[in-house]
């Protein structure tokens, strides 16, 4: 129906900006479709994108990372780190009808998300106990202070499960998992296999006058070139970043009546470095690692691979997470001391293997930039093409000089970005652990120390000396904190108020007339 | 339509007739021309742009002929088109030209075995050779390369392996011919071994038709080349029309040039050996040129 509206009024969009239409619905484009919507098993971005509205965790985060309440109205840390008592918001109902209670929370983290969620059972084991005094209250007691904790109650970390549906069952085969019920302000209504994922407004939302919009579709299109023309001809509202190509970007931002924004990935700060081999060859040299820094022109790939987006990265930890410092040595720009380096190093001309992420075009054009600059400081490059199973494969088996990579942050560099640099975590077989190799032992306990240090500045203090370490050392040689920017109609308001940006942005988002 | 006749044989040397007889097909003598500047720009391509082709020079997307010293544009990284095009010459005669060679290694002493021993061995070859040429030649060569990872030999290999049939196929039907001619059998009275008269008196004979379809092949192969790396199975460190083209495709429909030029000259270069090839064809049998009007 209004597809054929859409076609029948093309004639008029033409002329006109495109706007969303003032009825309440919103077309969002999902890439790729999700598996699954049951966000407590899944937990791919998909996933999280549509589920973030029907599913909700005790907190939210505003851009800077700060809490905010969702199901929890507040909450209080003792002054020892050990005890988040957290107290619930009361007359919130599941979607079936069931009134929402502390019995849930504790059933969803002690139960169900410690046996399904692999990145959070890493912050579950510094739970002791978790114990509800009354139905709107749960209380956190950790066997150690973990600072990042606060950072957990997040709907793609730890979303609220139905303890009523899943007690007791076999939480992977569930049928209930087809048909998501949660907390949130829209309801899962159809899903059209291939097609779309219909959500409609949950009309018993516990805030007034909340959800504005009556109903999304996120729709499933496989094809980039055809997604951003359906953004293109009206029959999307919202491009999520990353559903069309980098290159597709600049001339669909310059379409009358559409805004972009970067923001909304605070939580996740994809950053993105190349993998180094510290382990054998010249690259094992750390002078020539910092050669590698000076070399590359990063404003460079900002500027022209990424068409602006994004930002350079100074060190291991993202400007957008907690803790960052930027009081490190400056890798700009320099290729005559690359040079010099290289000198000092004693490079002898070996060839250096790189190999870009095959992710498409903007990634292969990236690291013929970067082969480029590392070529015009006198360092013999070839490019190895793989697919993304040779990717794996070869960075799992460390069978690499060069790599592209980059990794989400989740907030807090206790939880995405000590695992890179953690010399127990240099265990062959993964592509995503400390696949450079780099052992530097004694930091292992500064790491753990600013993880278990109590305030925000004591744990400032000792990431900072991190930072400045690790950044001398050049493990990795870091490339650009990436922006994902999402691309929608500017008559949709509200859309990326959190760190998650429209993961759980439809609470708030409504579309002006 | 007038039928022109038949060159009468005149007492020249036969290299004098054979430039004659090529230099009166027009397309053929263009051809020639195209094929001569393309060799020129590749041997001089590290002299014209002695800086890589991969280096970013100038502001990406620069449109052909606004910025002085680039005339074909930058493309979306800044890098000169120019230069991408005259190294991209390189790599097309490179693997054509090698590509070639092998596949006529292969293909002429399978095809000239199979069809001067007959029997079993010609069973053996043929049944060999249609195994091949009922793949589809593209399909193979794109799993071959992505089995043996891309580069530059990798992709010279698989094209050589998918274009030997055509010409085991030729050589063989040459053979069968030229076998049962009475200076064959005079070679065989004068007690010359099978591979001396294969090898000195039948083999010489069959080599115009196979010039001629060399000089297809190297054409094909160019093509081939050219469509594996605008797929992204090119060798990742060189230059090559097809990838200009592949990383081009993007951005057709705002620059439009990145794709143009690569484009402009695989025709050429492709449009020349064929028309070269057809002179040779005609050069090499008199008889069956066609009428030029």
């Amino acid at each position: 129906m209004r597809m054929l509206l859409a076609a029948s009024t093309a004639a008029l969009m033409l002329a006109a900006p495109l706007t969303a239409q003032a009825d309440g619905r919103i077309d969002i484009v999902v890439q790729p479709e999700p598996p699954s919507l049951m966000l407590g098993i899944v937990q791919n971005g998909p996933t999280q994108l549509v589920a973030g509205d029907i599913y909700e965790s005790l907190l939210r985060y505003d851009t800077d990372l700060n809490p905010q309440p969702s199901l929890a109205e507040s909450w209080e840390i003792s002054d020892d780190g050990l005890t988040y008592t957290f107290k619930l918001r009361e007359g919130v109902l599941w979607h079936d009808g069931e009134p929402f209670t502390s019995a849930d929370v504790a059933f969803t983290a002690d139960v169900f998300l410690r046996e399904t969620h692999p990145r959070l059972r890493v912050s579950l084991n510094y739970v002791d106990s978790i114990e509800t005094p009354d139905d709107h209250t749960v209380v956190f007691k950790l066997k150690e202070p973990f600072g990042p904790f606060i950072g957990v109650f997040e709907t793609g970390t730890m979303p609220m499960i139905p303890k009523h549906i899943y007690e007791g069952t076999d939480f992977a085969n569930n049928p209930a998992n087809n048909t998501p019920i949660g907390t949130g302000p829209f309801k899962f209504n159809e899903w059209e296999k291939g097609s779309y994922i219909h959500l409609v407004k949950n009309e018993d939302y516990y805030l007034d006058g909340k959800p504005a919009l009556d109903e999304v579709f996120y729709r499933v299109i496989p094809d980039a070139a055809s997604r951003a023309v359906a953004f293109e001809t009206g029959e999307v509202d919202v491009l999520p970043g990353g559903s069309v190509e980098q290159f597709d970007i600049p001339r669909l931002a310059a379409m009358d009546g559409v805004c972009t924004t970067g923001k909304g990935w605070e939580y996740f700060a994809p950053h993105s470095w190349l993998w180094v081999n510290n382990r054998s060859g010249p690259t094992a040299n750390e002078k020539f690692r910092q050669a590698i820094m000076y070399a590359m022109d990063r404003e460079f790939a900002r500027d022209v691979v990424w068409n602006g987006f994004g930002n350079i990265a100074t060190g291991p930890v993202s400007s957008m997470t907690k803790f960052y410092t930027d009081d490190v040595i400056d890798y700009s720009y320099d290729p005559e001391k690359a040079k010099e380096l290289l000198e000092e190093a004693g490079y002898d001309g070996e060839t250096i293997r790189l190999l870009p992420l095959p992710y498409g075009e903007t990634w292969t054009r990236w690291a013929e930039a970067v082969r480029q600059n590392l070529t015009d400081v006198g360092i013999n490059v070839e490019t190895v093409a793989t697919d993304v199973a040779g990717w794996n494969q070869k960075v799992s088996d460390r069978d690499y000089d060069l790599a592209f990579t980059y990794l989400y942050q989740f907030g807090d560099p206790a939880l995405g970005v000590a695992r890179t640099y953690l010399s127990t975590n240099d265990v062959d077989g993964s592509p995503w652990n400390n696949v450079q190799g780099y052992q530097n032992v004694p930091l292992d306990d500064k790491w753990a120390a600013a993880a278990s240090a109590v305030g925000d500045e004591a744990r400032q203090a000792i990431y900072t000396e991190i930072q400045q370490e690790v950044v001398e050392d050049a493990p990795v040689a870091w490339l650009l904190e990436l922006e994902f920017p999402t691309i929608y109609r500017c008559n949709v308001k509200d859309l990326v108020t959190t760190a998650i940006g429209i993961n759980d942005g439809l609470r708030d988002a409504y579309i002006e007339d | 339509m007038s039928v022109a006749a038949p060159p009468l044989p005149r007492p020249t040397s036969p290299l004098k007739g054979f430039v004659g007889r090529f230099a009166r097909n027009k397309g053929a003598v263009f051809g020639l021309i195209v094929l001569i500047a393309v060799i020129a720009i590749a041997i001089l391509a590290p002299v014209l742009y002695p800086q890589s082709p991969w280096r970013m020079v100038q502001r990406p997307f620069l449109p052909p002929f606004t910025v002085d010293g680039f005339p074909f544009g930058t493309d979306t990284l800044g890098r000169d088109v120019a230069a991408g095009l005259a190294y991209g010459a390189q790599v097309s005669l490179i693997v054509g030209l090698i590509s070639t060679a092998v596949a006529l290694l292969i293909g002429v002493p399978l095809g000239a075995a199979a069809g001067y021993f007959g029997g079993i061995v010609d069973d053996v070859a043929m049944r060999i050779t249609e195994f091949f040429q009922t793949i589809p030649s593209f399909a193979l060569a794109i799993v071959l390369v992505a089995i043996l990872q891309p580069t530059l030999t990798s992709i010279t290999l698989a094209i050589a392996i998918v274009s030997w049939p055509p010409v085991a196929r030729l050589v063989r039907a040459e053979v069968l011919s030229l076998k049962t001619r009475e200076f064959v059998d005079a070679a065989r009275l004068a007690g010359l071994t099978n591979s001396q008269i294969l090898i000195r008196e039948v083999l010489p004979n069959a080599v115009s038709p196979i010039i001629v379809m060399a000089s297809l092949m190297v054409a094909t192969a160019i093509l081939l080349e050219s469509s594996l790396s605008f797929l992204g199975l090119g060798d990742p460190n060189i230059m090559s029309w097809g990838y200009m083209i592949g990383a081009a495709r993007t951005v057709i429909r705002t620059a439009w040039w990145l794709s143009f030029f690569p484009g402009v000259a695989i025709l050429l270069t492709v449009l020349a050996l064929n028309l070269i090839g057809e002179g040779l064809n005609d050069a090499f049998n008199p008889r069956l040129s066609r009428p030029s009007s």
